[in-house]
């Protein structure tokens, strides 16, 4: 028969209401997003009289989760980077080549003069002078070699160093690229994520996408470039020592150096040793500031091991220029007046203010390990966005109202419990969709128009099937519970299908499609619920009151 | 009084003119893979690579104006056009630009994108760039890639589930329905050169969604009647079926089509192909259910025994019967 356990009811309408409940958040949503802004405010820097009475524009025993919008909603910027992991192999091999050139000098008797053949790639080529010295030399590279330290790779060594002929060749092992592929591009996330957070918006996307790749989604942020340009695609500071000066960019820098534009001045170039003083990774703090003339500068603070290197390098060369690299650019080459042993010096340029101030979260950040490079980015202005949730929520209601008009000139009162079902459906999309803290994008909106129209579809199966028991004549109540009963295997089977699409969807799609296949998955979830459970609810109440000897669906 | 879309009892034989409806579907799908082979799709930026700028502007569009501000900047192909909607007001003129990927460049190049604002701007200093984006032809090649693997894995997931919950008959006829609908999209797309991008795709396995719970409300009920008239002719048991969840297609469809105009008409141009391939597809879909997948069912033949086999059958002794 038609009753529906008590214990039943409380549950469908209790989860009904915790979905209502839920998505309530979500009609009031400029109110609940400016008090969740208030709230962390106050968490973060403490409370203020305006702070408290925004926090106050929402209660706090309400839920407030609320749906994200995504950026072709809110408008905001879009990146996918490529990480240069291979940049990590060169900086490595960089690194090697002092100590490696020290402790073959210390055998030169066995393995005679040799030189560096390569420029900087990641490779490092040796040539010997004479052959019959690379058994020695083989020996001492391979004594630089350490035991990888991941563990799928356990017994590997991170260097394979090889010779043939005079040539002596050492390169990073698989073993320790696949090792260093996946610090590099960890510590890239963690570097981009803080300068993102430096400039506090709301929300950001920052994700690493397979082997090398980062999304970064960042919403209200004026344009891609603005992103890019916080990100620092190159921000890698080093202090270099100078060699000499030129005006012309394409001298030949010699071996073990490079040649770099100024920064206030295009036309002129330095000379530097490749091989930095100091890294820009050492520094420990930075900040905006105004030099003795009352120009914008920048201070800087190293670590313990960045001091002494930086302090050593000064002690020993007072009176020759250093140039302070940033983006391979020389912002300036200030010569050493004294020893520097605190760790702390001032950078001084032509800076504007905004200048000056982006440069220290720059450096506060940390440098990127490797460059990145972006293979798309995706600007959307906020007015397109408002645009588009405007037409969204018109086409919405009529596809809303359309669809009830149909609905209930077609099946009169059940169409009225359908209609009801309908409202609540989306309600309870609203609701899951903040639950999850799932992003709604416009072809998400979309999804839920198209849901409006199929969510009826289980209710349908289910009337239509409660008609054609009518015709033979078991009474009302028979052909109720018997319609749904055999409308079930239908209904299951066709959203079954229906959800195994949106799960390829959700797997295989990325951002405004992903947001799609969230809602069509969830308007499928809560269709089959609220036609299944809550309309039958609505139904048994209403029979059990009424105990109609006719029923006319 | 209720709203009947079709009538209580129907007796439509919808075999009659079968020859006619699947000779048609084929027709069609032959016409659609000439158009796409001849003309090819209007690939937007993501399977294609390039950059796509939204302008607005409070004057007038003019796209020879455009063109000629852009031509100097030498950046090959450039696509202009002028986009309408009903939601603009008369100081809303929009034109959407493409331009093609540039030879030699992996990533995307913010100097372009600075160029040809910068000319634009020259020509309409009242034009703003509400939207901006950029694809590298690395990506785009792998969003290809992802996408023909999305929809290859929605037609075998489903040939799958129909398999193990049907027959393999009901499977095939299914995923040939399926794989007609998809075909005709494209076709549509290719006839029209409506730009063909991620979205599409995402519309397309909509469709998909959409075209194979239509079709396996018939093939339950088809089944359910499979069972109760062991006697009657596969064919005309089709028929029935098919009657019977007629005033159920006929209404899903029908309120899944209103709420897709009003978001054609009223939910922005942005989304529009978007929501034009769906609609056509929830047409094409609702058709395919009923003339074409079961016609293939229909040619495989299907078990007629829905009841579990016995368990004596086929054991080295004889059967005796009165």
């Amino acid at each position: 028969m038609l009753n529906i356990p008590l214990w039943n009811r409380i549950v469908i309408w209790g989860l009904v209401a915790l979905g209502l409940i839920l998505a309530l958040p979500n009609l009031f949503y400029g109110r609940v997003e400016q008090a969740n802004d208030a709230r962390a405010a106050i968490v973060q820097a403490g409370a203020t009289p305006e702070r408290e009475a925004e926090a106050a524009g929402w209660p706090d025993w309400l839920p407030h989760g609320l749906v994200n919008l995504g950026l072709d909603l809110r408008g905001g910027a879009h990146l996918l980077a490529e990480v240069q992991v291979a940049d990590v192999y060169a900086s490595r091999m960089d690194a090697l080549w002092p100590e490696l050139r020290d402790a073959l000098r210390g055998a030169r008797d066995e393995v005679g003069t040799f030189r560096r053949v390569d420029e900087g790639g990641d490779v490092l080529r040796i040539r010997l002078s004479d052959p019959s010295g690379m058994a020695r030399a083989l020996e001492i590279a391979r004594g630089f070699a350490e035991p990888v330290s991941s563990l799928t790779s356990a017994g590997s060594n991170d260097i394979d160093v090889a010779g043939s002929g005079a040539e002596l060749t050492i390169q990073l092992s698989e073993a320790e690229r696949e090792a260093v592929d996946d610090r590099t591009i960890r510590q890239s996330l963690e570097i981009i994520r803080r300068r993102v957070d430096e400039v506090g918006t709301r929300e950001p996307t920052i994700q690493r996408q397979g082997a090398d790749r980062i999304l970064i989604q960042v919403p209200g942020i004026g344009s891609a470039e603005e992103l890019k340009s916080l990100i620092g695609t190159t921000a890698q500071l080093t202090f270099n020592a100078v060699v000499s000066r030129t005006t012309d960019g394409n001298a030949n820098p010699g071996t073990g150096n490079m040649i770099l534009p100024m920064m206030d001045d295009p036309n002129q170039f330095m000379i530097l040793e490749r091989t930095p003083v100091v890294t820009g990774e050492e520094l420990t703090d930075s900040q905006p500031e105004f030099d003795q003339n009352g120009r914008p500068a920048v201070t800087f603070r190293f670590n313990p091991s960045g001091a002494r290197a930086f302090g050593d390098y000064t002690a020993d060369n007072i009176g020759s220029p250093f140039a302070i690299v940033l983006d391979e650019e020389v912002i300036s080459a200030p010569v050493i007046q004294s020893y520097i042993g605190g760790g702390s010096g001032i950078i001084t340029g032509n800076f504007t203010v905004e200048e000056s101030t982006e440069l220290a979260v720059l450096l506060r950040a940390g440098a990127l390990p490797a460059e990145l490079t972006f293979l798309e980015e995706r600007t959307i202005g906020p007015e397109l966005g408002q645009d588009s949730i405007e037409a969204g929520r018109i086409a919405c209601i009529v596809a809303f109202v359309a669809v009830m008009v149909l609905m209930g000139a077609s099946y009169g009162l059940f169409g009225l419990f359908a209609n009801i079902a309908l409202l609540i459906n989306v309600g309870l999309i609203f609701g899951l969709l903040s639950l999850i803290g799932a992003t709604l994008t416009l072809p998400g909106i979309a999804g839920i128009v198209l849901t409006i129209g199929m969510a009826v579809d289980a209710n349908v199966l289910v009337f239509e099937r409660i008609r054609e028991e009518l015709k033979t004549a078991r009474g009302p109540s028979r052909a109720i519970e018997l319609g749904y009963e055999r409308a079930l295997s239908a209904i299951i089977d066709a959203n079954i299908t229906t959800f195994i699409i949106a799960t390829i969807l959700f797997t295989l799609g990325s951002g405004p499609v992903r947001g799609f296949a969230v809602t069509l998955g969830i308007g499928i979830l809560t269709s089959v619920f609220t036609a299944i459970f809550v309309t039958r609810a609505m139904i048994a109440t209403w029979y059990g009151r009424r105990r109609p000897k006719t029923i006319e669906v | 009084m209720r709203l009947k879309l079709v009538p209580d009892e129907t007796n439509i034989d919808f075999f009659k003119a079968a020859t006619v409806t699947f000779g048609a579907s084929c027709v069609a799908m032959v016409a659609s893979i000439v158009i796409w082979a001849v003309m090819g799709l209007n690939f937007g930026i993501d399977f294609q690579g390039g950059t796509t700028i939204r302008t607005q502007s409070v004057e007038a569009v003019d796209v020879g104006e455009y063109r000629d501000a852009i031509a100097p900047l030498n950046l090959g192909d450039v696509a202009i056009s002028e986009v309408f909607d009903p939601s603009f007001g008369n100081d809303e003129n929009v034109a959407m630009i493409r331009i093609q990927a540039q030879d030699g460049e992996e990533s995307v190049t913010q100097q372009t994108i600075a160029a040809v604002e910068g000319a634009l701007q020259e020509v309409d200093p009242s034009i703003t760039f509400p939207s901006v984006e950029s694809v590298g032809p690395k990506v785009s090649g792998e969003l290809i890639q992802t996408a023909f693997l999305a929809v290859a894995a929605s037609l075998g997931a489903i040939l799958v589930y129909i398999w193990l919950r049907f027959e393999w008959q009901f499977s095939v006829g299914a995923v040939a329905a399926l794989f007609h609908d998809v075909i005709l999209t494209i076709g549509l797309f290719s006839l029209l050169q409506i730009r063909f991008d991620l979205a599409t795709i995402a519309a397309i396995l909509t469709i998909i969604g959409y075209s194979i719970n239509d079709t396996v409300v018939i093939f339950d009920r088809l089944r359910e009647n499979l069972i109760k008239y062991k006697q009657r002719p596969l064919r005309d048991v089709m028929n029935l079926s098919v009657n019977e969840t007629l005033s159920r297609t006929v209404m899903t469809s029908g309120t899944t089509l209103i709420a897709l105009i009003a978001l054609l008409v009223l939910g922005g141009d942005v989304i529009r192909g978007f929501v034009f391939a769906i609609t056509w597809g929830v047409v094409v879909g609702t058709y395919s259910s009923v003339f074409v997948a079961k016609n293939i069912v229909l040619f495989l033949g299907v078990k007629r025994d829905w009841t579990k086999p016995d368990k004596n059958d086929g054991n080295q002794f004889a059967k005796i019967d009165a």
